[in-house]
């Protein structure tokens, strides 16, 4: 044992501590080391490992290396439309001014995006965005954003506590962050942090859905350790369902095929071999969508004279699209519908822009995407909600906590655009980084202390699954949510299933207190489930009951019962999500949308 | 579909393990990962195995199945016959934490000796230009998604522990290779190439590039090319003429030697 | 099979390894069970066929040359050679041993120091390793860090040899296509084009063979372009580039074939020089 272990417990002291080494966190990090601040980075994986690495298509930047009448605010107008209009127009006017500046350092840090003919970084076109905007590299963009994110962090020489799980946020008496506790997979020992600024980066929630393109390690941590120490989530009820997923075979249904092989010409085709994205074409893009097969065909080429192929509308459109056709009996034969690049580009091309997905058909289900179409259908794939953060720092309502990332909430609205999620994790990542480290140095020797009690209470409620009478397997509990989150809570919703939902999560929550765990600290899946597991079951919770509450259909929501989408009630406010009295449930508020200041209003008047 | 698949799995930790047999139900279609997430739902919940995105993306499932160094979930079960039973074990390189997972902080603090990338001011625009010819070959490199499978199987560390401080393996090698072929850095690292990493420890028996899951050419495309980087510098009869009668090479003559990184701040538990 | 051979050949050295004490403890020195040790088999006795082989003739000093061909082995013939097979002197005339012996350093450190055939025969001869993920069975290494192997470094010099001898080799080909028809008033023989005889042929075909080893080296296409950071400033270099890595992507491929071919060019002009038939010509 080291000096610093006390009862066998280790114990650090940090300014910033980030909890997840994506793209947000090890962003994050760097800026706030950058601007002076003592910082680690805590991760529950091997760094470089974060589900960052999944990203494929590229980083939305408003360069104009392609396109010089690209600029930020089209950006801007393009986010907003995307998310329709229920975005925080501050966080994303923030993230199109920046994003380009973002890219640009990626590439002074050793990134190597492809490039224009003229040298400068690529950039490619994806769905909602006006212009030809994603810097990329092939379809592995996130691969190599999280590379040379990771590569910056070790050449900073930034300490990184890897496959260490955090479990729980301390406060002083004030109400303000100071510092966290967690545990190393490897040994399950205790960790220790005292620290004032907690950075949360900690990703998505969809491994609470069956289908999902996600990782084990999104289970919400960064959404339940916020709602835990106070803070609020919103937008909990939208959820994206990627309109791309593979559907056979079953072992890797619902892994993601990039919305580039639609970006580079894909075109989506029912049973009958019909191209049937014509017919789902909404009135709020119908002035700038192609309406026939030529003109949509004609776009790739000039862009100036056609409007975009309806498969290139945002991800909502698409998904419940292709929902509607499975639904109407026209899909492929594994349940799912036709994604064609085969008959439209050469397999050269294919080849040379999508490596991955020709490498990830090719070993996983035997097709050959050059030569035959895929069988695709709607994954889960992203939350839209989550912790509530001041637009322009990132802190949460608990001071000294941050959330950035996929784990905040407000900045793609109700709905992701493709691309922008990279930007979003480069730009909140160095402003959260720069506030929290900022906020330090503020604080002098003036820091909030833990208390004792406090981590006593952690490090009991960590070991509680092993100390539990009772026979629940966690795993099982784990199926089940997965079960009941995609049936009830999926792509289409409707009051009655969201109701079940609820009363299923209540049920699962007292299994999940008979939780029993074999084995012992050591390096033990079982138990990280268990503690996980406790996160999933609030987050799906929330979801459910935002998505209960929001009587209309809008972006990543889609309700049955309430199809229209309604301005008037509900296009001015956010569903807030926050842990009750009681600390067992979650109850919900109302919110006001912030008001766009009118200079950026008159980007959305000729619509 | 189904059927009835036998493994054995290796568990145990330092003090020891065995290859333990398990039985367990799967489908068309599935992985060796799948098999052992089955195992380890229904038959040992505490079976200890390293995954992210059981997608071949993010290089965490490394394992040795039936001795191939190889990544479970992109090995399909289709690959054996259906009698066959397949042996999983941790990768034998790196010291074993539990079950098939493995301390690989070796190559973490190799990453962090590496010299980064040094690049020149970025241009009057505030944009940097490359052509895409030229970063062609540092993306081949860049592929890499760090499985580790090629600092597993290399036979320099695998059979001689005491390799491990000298060498810094086949993954180090390819970085090496893609800042040295970067259109734009500015240092030299040749030296250190030979010198720090250990590039002379390789005798190029290609074990790294078999085993690569992304097909990246290891050896014939950044482990020989910078052996003959370091040839230039120190060897080659003709170079060291040419720069005795004033010939210089342009592409490196503007370069500094580049100085070597920091290990120590990848933090992992004491034991 | 293999694996239970390995069980019981559990050896010391395996300490050093996969049988250290941090490591997992699965016992064996693989459990790789296909047929890994084939490939390095068979490495090993094709090569130490052509050693035998090579040896021999190289230290025959006769039967190498049949007008108007000569054996690849004995080329450029520098030593006491027979009448007809010196095309670039005698400097070496006093070399009481075969003249093979005085030129054959240049082609076999080639090849011994190719990066292709020290991947083959360190797995094959030293076992260092036998395959992928089978244990060595060497208690230390040192790779290619110290004496002897740092020399191994020098296949640059022995490249820039292998031009020369390539270029000699095309010119004993291209030659093979005329024929002496007598000596002139001084002396000299006289030659006419226009011969071509199947042993013209096999050396044609052994010259291309050759050439497609030589220039798809590893350190060839180094040289070429390799070397370079940009290849957009160098178009010319860079389309070298692309055209030598496809050769060299077959590297191993044309080092047996060609090795082949010189020992089948020897062979048939072996056979030639010492009577066993006649070369039948084609015109």
């Amino acid at each position: 044992m080291s000096a610093s272990e006390q009862g066998g417990m280790e114990r650090h002291q940090y300014d910033v501590i980030v909890v997840g080494a994506g793209g947000a966190g090890l962003r994050a990090a760097i800026a706030a080391h950058d601007a002076g601040a003592k910082t680690a980075v805590v991760c529950k994986s091997l760094l470089g490992k974060a589900h960052t690495v999944m990203a494929e298509g590229g980083i939305a930047a408003a360069m104009g290396n392609r396109w010089p009448e690209d600029n930020w605010e089209v950006h801007f107008r393009d986010t907003m439309r995307g998310g329709k209009m229920l975005n925080n127009w501050r966080m994303a006017q923030l993230h199109a001014q920046e994003a380009p500046e973002r890219v640009q350092e990626l590439e002074d840090w050793g990134a190597l995006f492809d490039r224009t003919e003229d040298g400068l970084i690529s950039q490619r076109d994806f769905g909602g965005h006006k212009y030809a905007r994603l810097a990329h590299v092939g379809d592995r963009t996130g691969l190599e954003m999280i590379r040379t994110l990771q590569q910056r962090t070790v050449e900073l020489g930034i300490d990184v506590f890897m496959e260490c799980t955090v479990t729980d946020l301390f406060k002083d008496e004030s109400g303000a962050i100071s510092g966290a506790f967690g545990y190393w997979r490897e040994t399950g020992r205790f960790i220790q942090f005292d620290a004032p600024a907690v950075i949360l980066a900690t990703g998505g929630i969809g491994k609470s859905f069956k289908v999902t393109s996600n990782s084990w390690e999104y289970t919400g941590d960064g959404h339940a350790l916020a709602m835990r120490a106070g803070a609020a989530l919103i937008n909990m009820e939208f959820v994206q369902f990627h309109p791309t997923g593979m559907v056979w075979p079953p072992s890797v249904k619902g892994l993601l095929v990039t919305e580039s092989v639609r970006g580079d010409g894909g075109i989506l085709k029912n049973s009958e071999g019909k191209r049937f994205m014509f017919d789902y074409i909404p009135e709020f893009f119908k002035s700038e969508t192609a309406d026939t097969e030529e003109e949509a065909d004609a776009w790739y080429e000039d862009k100036k004279n056609n409007r975009r192929p309806p498969e290139l509308l945002p991800r909502d459109e698409v998904a419940r699209a292709i929902n509607s056709e499975i639904k109407a009996g026209r899909g492929s034969p594994h349940g799912g519908i036709f994604l064609d690049i085969a008959s439209r580009r050469t397999p050269e091309f294919i080849k040379k822009r999508l490596p991955s997905m020709y490498h990830q058909f090719k070993e996983l289900a035997d097709v050959d995407i050059t030569a035959e179409p895929m069988e695709i259908g709607p994954t889960c794939h992203y939350v839209m909600g989550g912790v509530e953060v001041d637009a322009d720092t990132q802190e949460s309502a608990v001071p000294g906590l941050y959330a950035v990332g996929e784990c905040s909430g407000g900045m793609h609205g109700s709905n992701r655009l493709g691309g922008n999620s990279l930007g979003d994790l480069l730009v909140f990542g160095k402003l959260a980084g720069e506030h929290a480290a900022k906020k330090v140095s503020g604080l002098g020797a003036n820091r909030p202390a833990v208390a004792p009690d406090d981590v006593a209470a952690a490090a009991t409620s960590a070991v509680a699954p092993f100390e539990v009478e009772g026979g629940e397997n966690p795993y099982a509990i784990q199926h089940d949510l997965q079960q009941a989150m995609n049936d009830l809570v999926g792509i289409i919703r409707e009051g009655a299933e969201l109701e079940q939902a609820l009363a299923d999560i209540e049920a699962l929550k007292e299994r999940a207190k008979q939780m029993v765990v074999e084995g012992h600290r050591q390096y033990n899946p079982g138990w990280h489930l268990a503690l996980d597991l406790r996160n999933m079951l609030i987050v799906s919770e929330s979801i459910a009951k935002a998505a209960l509450a929001r009587e209309e259909s809008r972006g990543g929501h889609t309700r049955n019962d309430f199809p229209k989408t309604d301005h008037e009630v509900w296009g001015k406010k956010n569903l807030v999500v926050t842990l009750n009295d009681s600390g067992d449930g979650v109850q919900l508020s109302e919110k006001p949308l912030p008001v766009m200041p009118d200079e950026l209003k008159k980007y959305f008047e000729e619509s | 579909m189904g059927y009835r698949l036998k493994m054995k799995l290796w568990r145990g930790d330092k003090s020891g393990g065995e290859l333990k047999d398990y039985e367990v139900d799967v489908s068309e279609g599935e992985v060796v990962l799948d098999a052992i997430h089955r195992v380890q739902a229904e038959q040992a919940g505490d079976l200890a195995v390293r995954w992210n995105c059981k997608a071949g993306k993010c290089g965490s499932c490394s394992a040795e199945i039936n001795g191939k160094p190889r990544l479970m979930c992109m090995c399909r079960l289709s690959d054996f016959e259906e009698d066959e039973t397949i042996t999983v074990t941790p990768m034998r390189t790196f010291p074993v934490v539990r079950d098939l997972v493995t301390d690989v902080t070796f190559n973490y603090e190799k990453a962090a000796e590496l010299p980064s990338f040094s690049p020149p001011p970025r241009d009057a625009d505030g944009k940097r230009r490359m052509a895409q010819v030229d970063v062609e070959r540092g993306q081949e490199f860049r592929k890499c998604i760090e499985c580790f499978l090629c600092q597993n199987v290399c036979h320099v560390v695998r059979d001689h522990e005491d390799n491990k401080p000298a060498f810094a393996g086949p993954r180090f090698f390819i970085r090496y290779a893609e800042l040295d072929m970067h259109p734009l850095d500015t240092n030299d690292r040749r030296e250190l190439a030979q010198g720090a990493a250990g590039i002379g420890m390789c005798n190029i028996t290609k074990c790294c590039t078999e085993v690569c899951p992304e097909g990246i050419k290891i050896t014939d495309n950044a482990i020989i090319p910078m052996k003959e980087r370091v040839v230039d510098k120190k060897y080659d009869p003709l170079v060291w003429l040419g720069s005795k009668i004033g010939i210089r090479n342009k592409d490196t003559e503007s370069r500094v030697p580049a100085k070597q990184g920091k290990a120590g701040h990848i933090k992992r538990p004491a034991h | 099979m293999a694996s239970t051979d390995a069980r019981e050949s559990t050896s010391g050295s395996m300490e050093a390894g996969v049988g250290g004490p941090t490591r997992a403890d699965v016992g064996v020195r693989t459990l790789r069970g296909d047929r890994w040790w084939l490939a390095p088999l068979t490495t090993f006795v094709v090569f130490f066929g052509f050693i035998v082989y090579a040896t021999f003739r190289a230290f025959a000093g006769k039967d190498y040359y049949s007008a108007p061909y000569l054996s690849p082995f004995y080329s450029p013939c520098l030593g006491d050679c027979v009448e007809g097979s010196s095309d670039f002197g005698q400097p070496f005339s006093w070399f009481p041993l075969s003249a093979a012996l005085i030129i054959l350093i240049f082609p076999l450190g080639f090849r011994m120091t190719c990066y292709y055939y020290r991947k083959a025969y360190y797995r094959a001869f030293w076992l260092s390793p036998p395959a992928c993920a089978v244990a060595e069975p060497h208690g230390s290494y040192s790779g290619e860090t110290r004496f002897p192997l740092i020399f191994q470094n020098m296949h640059r010099w022995f490249w820039y040899a292998a031009v020369a001898i390539g270029l000699i080799l095309t010119f004993d080909t291209v030659i093979s296509f005329r024929e002496q028809t007598g000596v002139d008033a001084s002396g000299h023989p006289t030659f006419e084009w226009g011969h071509m005889g199947l042993g013209s042929l096999l050396m044609v075909i052994n010259v291309v063979l050759i050439w497609a080893y030589t220039l798809g080296c590893h350190s060839c296409r180094h040289i070429m372009g390799g070397r370079l950071r940009h290849f957009s400033k160098h178009p010319v270099r860079y389309k070298l580039w692309t055209w030598i890595s496809k050769l060299n992507g077959n590297h191993a491929r044309y080092a047996w074939l060609s090795l082949f071919s010189i020992a089948l060019v020897d062979l048939y002009i072996w056979g030639l020089a010492a009577g066993w038939y006649d070369d039948p010509r084609f015109f």
